[in-house]
């Protein structure tokens, strides 16, 4: 009963939401305000029939309902409640049905906290998200509905992909579906204003903070994916230039992109055209990359079983979505306005040149993820295109654009001076410069990878703290302020944008330096072996059997000794999961802020000893911590006060003229 | 392979112990070819895997061809001869880093073209917009946002 | 300033769309063998149940032959095999079994049970020829003509529709 009641809840939603659409987009255009009154209730009550729906399907995983065919297929009697929870979310459809609680959560969201907006592009905003939720409804009933029933019932599951029972897994698909979704809601600003010719000042001021809390979530949620392949995958990788890991790359860089171009947008009024370009292009990405996962058209660790008749549903959807913007595009962006001058060196030329690269470099993403295909379309061959390529051209691209993530804060807007920033950021270069080129001789060797990583590391940061400082002083210099009123006065935006440069360069410095230091034994271990890495030296000292509820395995113990003395001890498991018979290494990680060491268990040999994989890691979770810092950074500046005011003083009056 | 786990470890756990605390032995016997053996594994795809290089994977096929990487580097052979050997058999399918030829050029050369059009783009609006008189935001429309967003 | 620039973006996404429409009908996995119109690469191997009498691919010269690469360890074969017990009955061509990466002994048990369709059976124990061959998905299959040139290769199962639309109709044409 309970998934039939899921079912009749989502079909409801779709109902509702071709209402909303109809008379949002009709009302809006025609003026009918007692129409457009349609579409905040029911943005309110699409999210109720979503979540209810979503519930139904959660309750059929939690109480193991193996008559339904998606829990028969991704569950277990013996697996974990967790586990369960997040199984519900673990296959194509149920992550489907994520998808589309997001995107009605998002819609409530606009409803709830956009009081101030006039009534009609309020409308319209939520018309054109009920469109794309359209198409994501009927395309979830039509080809994947997460609720069918299994005849006879299955006596018990084929459980959830081992792979994916581990706690990052559990909330990686939610947060990343929170960012591509949320980019919908910039998206339906966009096209809200194409259509009602107002790309103004109060368009860019409100896109920025949705953009900004999207391209958040969209960062943590790719960040746990890197993360989960890190210590799941048992080789300690973290980024494999997988399609799938590119579907989800280039909407973060082309958001990055559109979040820079809307600051210019709002301040100066520059860039109109080319940021409502990227708007619509950040969610096609997004369209896009859903497409590459479930249709197969690429070979990737990560895809989702596919099935072509889904992929030409997504792809006659993409193509309607994605061309009629651009159609609205190529027809009313000439007549936008350009906005206010600048000069060569000011702050607009920073932007829009670090805007371009990372647009060029999300380009080249694509280009590389997609040649395969288009090769094999056109009946030339089968390539591969993998890391060395996309290493050889992305780090040209993206260096360029750090160098500017330099000078582009400090700089002024209209018109700055080359001597006025050169005497600014001289000594942060020359320090930088000279860091750069010491340091990797103190941590085992120079080499110009790491040198190079670590001057633009240093140079961000440097520039940073050199912009902190200018600011502080004008300050004082203005009205006589402590340095401590003034550090409290900067607006949270403010800090934000320092906070998440700064995430960038931790990030460099962790990739730099794992990537230039990280050390990698394989050995054949028996009880008693020791295997010595760095400081540490590694004794194997016990290798038991293990019983999980849905495996069974091996687990060895490290103790760690520094010095001969004992430190840690570490375990490292084997794991056989008895449904799907798939072996998994666990991975034994002792984290740390300069490193991680990491033993991963490899094969039992036919002598009962066992091959061991053991690796020093410098500075890897900065890497992590690098795209948390950016992440908080969104946080921090959506945080500002102007944004808070706004919803809080706006709500009452707003209501009750334009309500009725 | 569950059972093989199991009788290995209790074997280990009674006789285990015996041994003195010593330094376990490499894998592999020889360091330097082996780091040798991982680069150029790291470039070559694994055909029966999803998305892997023959390091990462541990599939029949993909330990088979490091065997083969090894033993071509102990013949002496150089790492462009190997990858050759690899493409005979299996295509260009098999190098993760597509070689430059006809087919891959616009692969290539795509970047640095959209780069060269972004710097031309770029170029052309700051000229443009340095040049043009001021069309600020007109105070109207500022005040407009600024009424919406009580700033 | 025309306004066609502003068609530039949507230009761009209807020529991948288009690419993207195409893909759907293609298997990323299916890879085509770089060895067909290349000689079959040369090998020596002890035949099965008589390890002292070996078989080269020279003594097939002169002769249109198939090169069918399986194992008992390998399921999709079971699901071909009929195809080929089949196909050995037509006798058409010589019909050479590569027993890869398996046990002689269960080979030869796999093949009393299932039926022998093979005029002679090579070993490769550790894979070191077939890996020459380009073999990654038992089973395969090739055709090679009487230049020893490689005509045509299937990975994985082979079906009676490749047999009858694609072997048969290049054997003949072969063997004009």
């Amino acid at each position: 009963m309970v998934p039939e009641i899921g079912h009749f809840a989502v079909i409801l939603a779709l109902c509702v939401a071709m209402a909303q659409a109809f008379f949002s987009l009709v009302g809006a255009t025609r003026g009918y305000v007692n129409w457009m009154a349609v579409s905040r209730p029911s943005a309110y009550i699409l999210f109720f029939l979503t979540s209810f729906g979503f519930c139904c399907l959660v309750i059929s995983f939690l109480t193991n309902d193996f008559s339904v065919l998606n829990v028969a297929s991704n569950s277990n009697s013996q697996l974990p409640w967790p586990y369960r929870l997040a199984a519900s979310w673990g296959s194509h459809e149920g992550s489907l049905l994520l998808w589309v609680l997001m995107l009605s959560g998002w819609m409530a969201a606009v409803a709830r906290f956009s009081k101030g907006l006039p009534n009609d592009m309020l409308s319209l905003i939520l018309g054109v998200m009920a469109l794309v939720a359209i198409g994501f409804y009927s395309f979830l009933l039509l080809t994947s509905n997460p609720f069918d029933r299994l005849l006879p019932p299955a006596m018990d599951g084929r459980d959830l992909n081992p792979l994916l029972q581990d706690p990052g897994m559990v909330i990686h698909p939610p947060m990343l579906y929170m960012g591509y979704v949320g980019f919908s809601v910039v998206f339906a600003f966009a096209i809200a204003a194409l259509i009602s010719g107002r790309l103004d000042t109060t368009w860019a001021r409100w896109s920025r903070p949705w953009t900004t809390i999207a391209w958040a979530f969209l960062t943590i949620g790719i960040a746990l994916g890197s993360w989960w392949a890190y210590y799941e995958l048992g080789w300690g990788g973290w980024w494999f230039w997988d399609p799938v890991e590119n579907a989800s790359f280039m909407p973060w860089l082309c958001g990055t992109a559109l979040m820079h171009s809307l600051l210019v947008t709002e301040k100066r009024g520059s860039f109109k055209v080319w940021t409502v370009l990227l708007a619509i292009i950040t969610f096609s990405l997004s369209l896009l990359g859903t497409f590459l996962v479930r249709s197969g058209v690429l070979t990737s660790v990560h895809a989702f079983a596919t099935d072509p008749e889904r992929g030409v549903f997504i792809l006659g959807f993409l193509v309607f979505v994605v061309g009629a913007s651009l159609i609205l595009f190529a027809w009313r962006a000439p007549k936008v306005g350009l906005g206010g001058r600048f000069d060569l060196v000011s702050r607009e030329s920073a932007l829009l040149a670090n805007n371009v690269l990372l647009v060029v470099a999300a380009a080249s993403v694509l280009l590389g993820t997609l040649y395969p295909l288009f090769l094999d379309a056109l009946g030339l061959g089968k390539i591969s295109v993998g890391p060395p390529y996309f290493d050889a051209v992305f780090i040209p691209i993206m260096a360029p654009a750090m160098f500017l993530m330099g000078i582009g804060p400090i700089s002024r807007w209209k018109k700055s001076s080359v001597p006025d920033l050169a005497a600014k950021l001289k000594w942060a270069f020359v320090i930088s410069i000279i860091s750069a080129s010491i340091l990797p001789f103190t941590m085992g060797g120079w080499s110009l990878f790491v040198s190079f990583g670590l001057l633009l590391a240093l140079w961000i940061t440097l520039a940073g703290l050199v912009n902190l400082w200018t600011r502080l002083e004008q300050m004082s210099k203005g009205d006589g302020r402590t340095l401590w009123t003034s550090l409290l006065s900067l607006p949270n935006s403010y800090y934000g944008m320092l906070c998440a440069h700064l995430g960038v360069a931790v990030f460099v410095v962790g990739v730099t330096l794992v990537g230039g230091y990280e050390v990698e034994k394989d050995v054949k271990m028996s009880l008693g072996n020791t295997v010595t890495i760095g400081d540490y030296t590694i004794r194997l000292d016990a290798l038991e059997e293990l019983e999980g509820p849905n495996y069974t395995g091996v687990e060895g113990t490290m103790t760690i000794l520094v010095d001969g003395e004992e430190v840690d001890q570490m375990f490292p498991q084997k794991r056989l999961y008895t449904v799907q018979q798939m072996a998994m290494t666990e991975a034994a990680i002792d984290t740390g802020f300069t490193r991680d060491l990491y033993i991963s268990l490899g094969e039992p040999l036919s002598d009962g000893s066992w091959v061991v994989r053991v690796y020093l890691k410098p500075f890897v979770d900065w890497i992590w911590g690098g795209a948390f810092l950016m992440a908080l950074g969104g946080v921090l500046a959506v945080s500002d006060r102007r944004y808070r005011k706004a919803s809080e003083v706006s709500s009452s009056p707003e209501e009750v003229t334009t309500s009725t | 392979m569950i059972a093989q786990i199991r009788i290995i470890g209790l074997t280990l756990l009674l006789f285990g112990n015996c041994s003195l605390a010593d330094e376990a032995p490499s894998l592999a016997k020889d360091p330097i070819l082996e780091e040798r053996v991982k680069s150029i594994s790291l470039e070559l795809r694994c055909l029966v895997c999803q998305n892997q290089t023959i390091a990462d994977s541990n599939a029949g096929l993909a330990v088979d061809l490091k065997n083969q990487v090894r033993d071509m580097l102990r013949e002496g052979m150089t790492e462009k001869q190997i990858k050759d050997f690899m493409v005979e058999r299996y295509g260009d399918f098999v190098l993760y880093d597509p070689p430059i030829k006809g087919i891959t050029m616009v692969l290539w050369a795509g970047p640095l073209l959209m780069l060269f059009v972004a710097f031309w783009f770029v170029v052309r609006v700051v000229r443009r917009r340095s040049g043009s008189f001021d069309t600020q935001q007109s105070s109207e429309d500022v005040d407009r946002a600024r009424a919406l967003l009580k700033d | 300033m025309a306004p066609t620039r502003f068609l530039i973006p949507l230009g761009i996404f209807i020529a991948v769309a288009a690419f993207l429409f195409k893909g759907l009908s293609l298997d990323p996995k299916e890879v085509p063998s770089p060895l067909i119109g290349k000689a079959a690469p040369e090998f020596s191997l002890p035949i099965l149940n008589a390890s002292d009498t070996r078989f080269a691919n020279v003594d097939m010269a002169d002769k249109i032959w198939l090169l069918n690469v399986f194992a008992s360890w390998c399921g999709p074969c079971l699901d071909e095999h009929p195809i080929i017990v089949n196909f050995a009955r037509s006798a058409a061509v010589p019909i050479l079994g590569f027993n890869y990466k398996d046990r002689p002994q269960a080979a030869s048990q796999w093949l009393d049970r299932h039926g022998d369709p093979y005029d002679q059976v090579v070993v490769d124990l550790d894979g070191r020829i077939g890996l020459d061959y380009g073999v990654y998905g038992v089973p395969e299959t090739f055709l090679i003509d009487r230049e020893g040139i490689i005509r045509y290769k299937k990975i994985g199962p082979l079906t009676q529709a490749d047999v009858s639309k694609d072997i048969l109709p290049l054997i003949k044409e072969l063997s004009e």
